[in-house]
């Protein structure tokens, strides 16, 4: 199953990249071919085998519920693009969430 | 030479107020200054900066303060650790010129040690490569040969390092950033235990694989730096509480008697440069005569492992890089008033990233769409689970394994940009390690045909750091009564430009 | 649309309607990171590296936030998970600092639970499907001519809230609730907030969106297999408006079919001004959240002994309270409904404690209060007034300080902010008189400007003095004591 430059749009949709039609036509085989060459995954592993999410077997590592200093508004903006009233200003949204 | 001695040494110099800390740190910001402008190693420089925090050192020296080991010795930190005094942009456009509010854990303890930061070293963009020829900001040049990579995505640091523009350097290492520069330049790199060196304020490629770790010229000053980097942080809830103090000791090794070495049988064969297997195979004789038991161990998950690694990883990283989408920092692109906010964060990210990350983002949202998750990711996680049986079979007959870092020797820069799986394949015997969390590092072990250095790597099993540090000090000990001196003695001497 | 209608409407369908609740958790920190979880703050004040999303930041988990989501699922009558994880909800939003939320996907914390609720006199039971952790986000404000986020020319970022700890709760749908739906839905959220504020895991505030619902409804023909096409209506924030978008919903629905057109899932909007619902994003490729494990978390495993612990911690659970505070009050059925659908019942238990009796208590609260709470709008225990200002405004009629008319003042006062009820009566002057030589005169007046009804009294019609009593009333400006009053009326006219 080759991977089309219209699923390269919308995969590119999914992750709010900008992409040309021309970069989802170069990208769509390149990415063709990794896939097939990942897919070989599917070989090994039978449904018997449980998933690895984490490289640390342990569990329950909570912090305790006390208040650590913030940083001031003006760290905190210290890298917005925009700011304004000790906010970060940015363009009109659109959607809704 | 203040330049060519290792960092344990200047740092009894320094200790000892034999040399100043100012002294060393301008040896080698003069040394950045002759040779990055060809090697392009580091992409900031703070001289007002390091040279201040030298003199704060010796001052702190002078007025009788014991100081650990490296105090007043430089270093280069690679440009994904956070920096309040310094740009932190990953080799990225997207965070060209941002300057974090905070140190990371890691920055913040090597301050507290006493080290100078020279500057930020460069990258692979976001650590996504082999080579750093991703970086936005032009390749790293490798000191034996500036035609060539000085490997990725940590070759800034690699290539700082062996041409001694620092004597130490931080790296990250998601499936093999660390040791497969150190491989590629005649230098050591670690890999410590998944959860031994705080990864807060290291920006994240893929937080599963990701670790922090030490670049160096010799074993023992990697060793120091390793034992001042690590230690439990409760910022980051991976990790591991875990005693580091036998790190330098364990460098000190010369006798491997009872040893047992296994050797991964996976990787060696087509496409393992001849030269490389030379040294790997009179690598593993010296192990042998220096005492240990050889045995060859079948690990036959290992094959699936470069496979399952470009599912996890670009998954993650899909995630991780989500942020960039110029709002609250970075790069921000096309608001000129009239667009939405959903506009200019596609734009942003369009401008922001390059090829191989949008690639890579691409491939990760993929592999974690609805319909393709448990094909792709659930599976590639499967396949983790089968290695790390593989790593804990293989353990139960050897205590460390061995193989070469990486299959070839230092390729041009250019020869693998248009052939992703090529330069993949530059991971695939590192990558194991970073699935499955266990320790893993990688040493000179010589020359190939080439005249291009190459690697032995060497894994040992989590939390199990030390015998890293054992077999890579003895090794080195024996190498060096060799060859006279260490392998970088024999690199070309590197010319400014 | 009318009353009518959606009468109608339930001659022919069959509603399901299904909630989604999240609760704030009043923890003294955020979720993932140690900054201060406060309501009104200046903005961008508590933000750190971590709930501002900064590169190279990681979250830790706040172990408050665990145990209290382990309690609700208790509370909730749940199972709660031997092994769950966090996941992340990948989508882009700029009120989400990291565009994924940090969640839980197919592994919640507390699951397979189920809650009784009283609806007129019928039990309902509401069953749980899940409950789970995840974060809040930021809030904008959107700059431009109206406010609005459509007319918005930029939009201004505060990401106080980002990062807040959450329990959203999810029920199954529930049906067989015909006519009552709305009014179970009604019940459901207003018991869940009991529950959170007897836990104290929450201030569970709707106007203040410490606590929000979104409920999702569908209908379908009576008698039919399966659920209809359901809208989720976002951000319904009091319980009136649960009641209200639900109905609202159930009969726009049954419109929209009857005139042969099909349900479009989609989100909804409910306008609180209008009590009307309207189209927001239907449901699209977006909702591709590429869920997997949060791998900067470790996953977490109550042990059994913790969750025992926690056990022990749980308040009373609601129907006993409620069986336990009926027989100790003594109330008939009728009058403890009242309060419990009043939402009286913390309140009057409260006000007992602080010395009014069971009757007085309920009767402030029922009555009096209940219907000023309704006229501005807010709910009961939103009110400017404490239980234990309600039992000092007893007090003051126990004592005969001021009667019950003017204790309807004093109440006034309370809520318009003058004090406490003392203060009130001080400062407005309320207390009754009760002052023979006071009365007198008044008596005197009212008795000779209505020389008819004196004399029917002094035929020994007794009950013609209500008539002056009103008229002496009214000259003292209601502060007489009405008793003192007629005693005196009588004494002057006795024959």
């Amino acid at each position: 199953m080759a991977v089309t430059p219209e699923d390269i749009a919308r995969l590119a949709g999914l992750a709010r990249i900008q992409l040309s039609e021309q970069e989802c036509r170069d990208l769509a085989p390149e990415i063709d071919v990794i896939l097939e060459s990942m897919a070989k995954v599917g070989e090994v592993a039978g449904d018997d085998v449980a998933l690895t999410t984490h490289a640390v077997p342990r569990t329950n590592v909570f912090r305790a519920d006390e208040v650590r200093p913030s940083l001031t508004p003006e760290q905190a903006l210290s890298g917005a693009p925009a700011a304004e009233d000790n906010r970060f200003r940015v363009p009109a949204i659109l959607s809704e969430d | 030479m203040l330049i060519t001695k290792s960092a344990a040494e200047l740092g009894r110099l320094i200790a000892a107020r034999e040399a100043s800390s100012v002294e060393v740190t301008t040896a080698f910001l003069d040394r950045i200054d002759e040779l990055n402008p060809t090697l392009n190693a580091f992409l900031h420089v703070d001289r007002e900066g390091a040279l201040a925090a030298a003199r704060a050192i010796d001052e702190r020296i002078a007025a009788g303060e014991q100081m650990g080991p490296l105090a007043g010795v430089p270093i280069g930190v690679k440009d994904n650790f956070c920096t309040v005094d310094m740009p932190t942009t990953c080799g990225s456009r997207m965070l060209e010129g941002w300057v974090p509010p905070y140190d990371s854990t890691v920055v913040r303890r090597l301050r507290e040690a006493g080290l100078v930061i020279v500057g930020k070293t460069n990258m692979d963009e976001f650590a996504m490569g082999s080579s750093t020829e991703t970086s936005a900001f032009g390749p790293s040049r490798n000191p034996w040969d500036t035609d060539r990579i000085p490997g990725g995505s940590g070759g800034g640091s690699s290539a700082a390092v062996a041409a001694h523009l620092v004597p130490l350097a931080l790296g990250s290492d998601t499936g093999g950033s660390i040791r497969q520069p150190a491989a590629v330049t005649g230098t050591v790199g670690i890999k410590p235990t998944y959860g031994g060196v705080s990864r807060y304020g290291v920006v994240a490629m893929a937080s599963s694989l990701d670790q922090p770790g030490p670049c160096a010229r010799t074993v023992t000053d990697a060793a120091l730096l390793h034992e001042v980097i690590a230690g439990h942080d409760d910022m980051d809830a991976t990790s591991l509480d875990l005693d580091h103090s036998g790190l330098v000791d364990a460098a000190a090794t010369d006798d491997l008697t009872g040893l047992r070495v296994g050797i991964v049988d996976e990787f060696r064969g087509e496409g393992y440069d001849e030269g490389v297997m030379a040294r790997f195979d009179e690598a593993v004789r010296r192990l042998e005569a220096l005492g240990a038991e050889v045995v060859t161990i079948s690990c036959p998950a290992f094959t699936y492992a470069l496979p399952a690694y470009y599912l996890i990883q670009p998954a993650e990283l899909s995630s991780n890089l989500a942020r960039f989408d110029g709002m609250r920092y970075g790069l921000r692109a096309g608001d000129d008033g009239t667009r939405s906010a959903e506009e200019v964060m596609s734009l942003s990210r369009e401008a922001g990233f390059g090829k191989e990350a949008k690639r890579r983002i691409i491939i990760g949202t993929y592999a974690l769409s609805a319909g393709y998750a448990d094909q792709y990711y659930g599976q590639a996680q499967k396949v983790r689970t089968l290695i790390i049986e593989d790593f804990r079979a293989a353990f139960e007959r050897c205590d460390v394994l061995v193989s070469p870092t990486t299959p070839t020797t230092a390729f041009r820069i250019g020869e693998r940009v248009a052939d992703p799986m090529a330069m993949y394949m530059a991971d695939l015997c590192t990558i194991p390690s970073n699935l499955a969390g266990n320790a893993s590092a990688s040493f000179p072990i010589g020359l190939s045909d080439d005249g291009l250095p190459v690697g032995l790597q060497v894994i040992a099993p989590t939390m199990e750091d030390t015998r890293l540090y054992r077999v890579g000090g003895a090794l080195e000990r024996d190498l060096e009564a060799e060859w006279g001196g260490s392998l970088l003695d024999r690199a070309p001497e590197a010319k400014g430009e | 649309m009318s009353d009518v209608d959606f009468d109608t409407v339930l001659e022919k369908y069959e509603p399901a309607i299904g909630l989604e609740v999240h609760v704030e958790l009043n923890t003294a920190t955020k979720m993932f990171c140690g900054c201060a979880n406060e309501f009104g703050s200046e903005p961008n004040t508590n933000t750190c590296p971590v709930c501002l999303g900064l590169p190279g930041s990681l979250p830790s988990i706040n172990g408050r936030a665990v145990e209290s989501a382990i309690r609700l699922g208790l509370a909730l009558n749940c199972d709660i998970a031997q092994w769950c994880r966090m996941a992340r909800k990948n989508y882009f939003y700029p009120d989400m600092t990291k565009n994924f939320q940090t969640s839980q996907y197919d592994e919640p914390i507390a699951f397979d639970g189920w809650v009784e609720l009283d609806v007129d006199g019928e039990t309902y039971r509401v069953e749980i499907e899940r409950a789970h952790m995840e974060e809040d986000a930021g809030k904008s404000v959107h700059a431009g001519t109206s406010g609005r986020i459509h007319d918005a020319s930029y939009s201004l970022m505060d990401y106080n809230r980002a990062g807040v700890p959450l329990i959203e709760i999810v029920t199954r749908p529930i049906t067989g609730a015909g006519e009552k739906a709305p009014a179970v839905a009604r019940a459901y959220v207003a018991h869940l907030r009991e529950l959170v504020k007897a836990l104290d895991i929450s201030d569970a505030r709707m106007e203040q969106g410490s606590l929000r619902c979104d409920a999702n409804v569908s209908i379908a023909p009576l008698g039919a297999a399966g659920l209809g096409t359901r809208t989720e209506t976002k951000n319904v924030n009091s319980l009136r408006s649960v009641e209200r978008a639900v109905r609202y919903e159930i009969v726009r629905q049954a419109e929209v079919l009857e005139s042969g057109q099909p349900v479009v899932q989609e989100t909804r909007h409910f306008h609180e001004s209008t009590g009307t619902t309207s189209s927001g994003r239907p449901k699209s490729d977006a909702d591709d959240y590429r869920y997997f494990a949060e791998p900067d978390l470790l996953p977490i495993a109550p042990s059994r002994e913790w969750v025992e612990e926690l056990r022990a911690t749980l308040p009373e659970p609601p129907a006993q309270r409620r069986a336990r505070l009926q027989t100790d009050w003594g109330f008939s059925d009728i009058d403890f409904l009242g309060i419990v659908s009043a939402g009286a019942l913390g309140l009057v238990e409260e006000t007992v404690a602080a010395g009014a009796t069971p009757a007085t208590a309920r009767k402030w609260w029922v009555s009096e209060l209940s219907r000023r709470a309704n006229e501005s709008g807010v709910e009961l225990d939103e009110l400017a007034i404490t239980p234990a200002q309600v039992a000092a405004v007893q007090a003051l009629v126990d004592q005969g300080i001021v009667n019950d008319k003017l204790a309807r003042q004093v109440i006034d006062g309370v809520l318009a902010g003058e004090g406490e009820p003392a203060e009130v009566v001080e400062r407005r002057g309320l207390v009754v008189v009760s002052d023979t030589g006071a009365l007198s005169a008044a008596v005197d007046e009212a008795i000779a400007a209505n020389p008819g009804v004196a004399d029917k009294i002094r035929d020994g019609k007794v009950q013609a003095a209500g008539a002056l009593i009103g008229q002496v009333m009214k000259a003292m400006k209601g502060q007489a004591d009405a008793a003192k009053v007629r005693e005196l009326i009588l004494e002057k006219l006795a024959g």
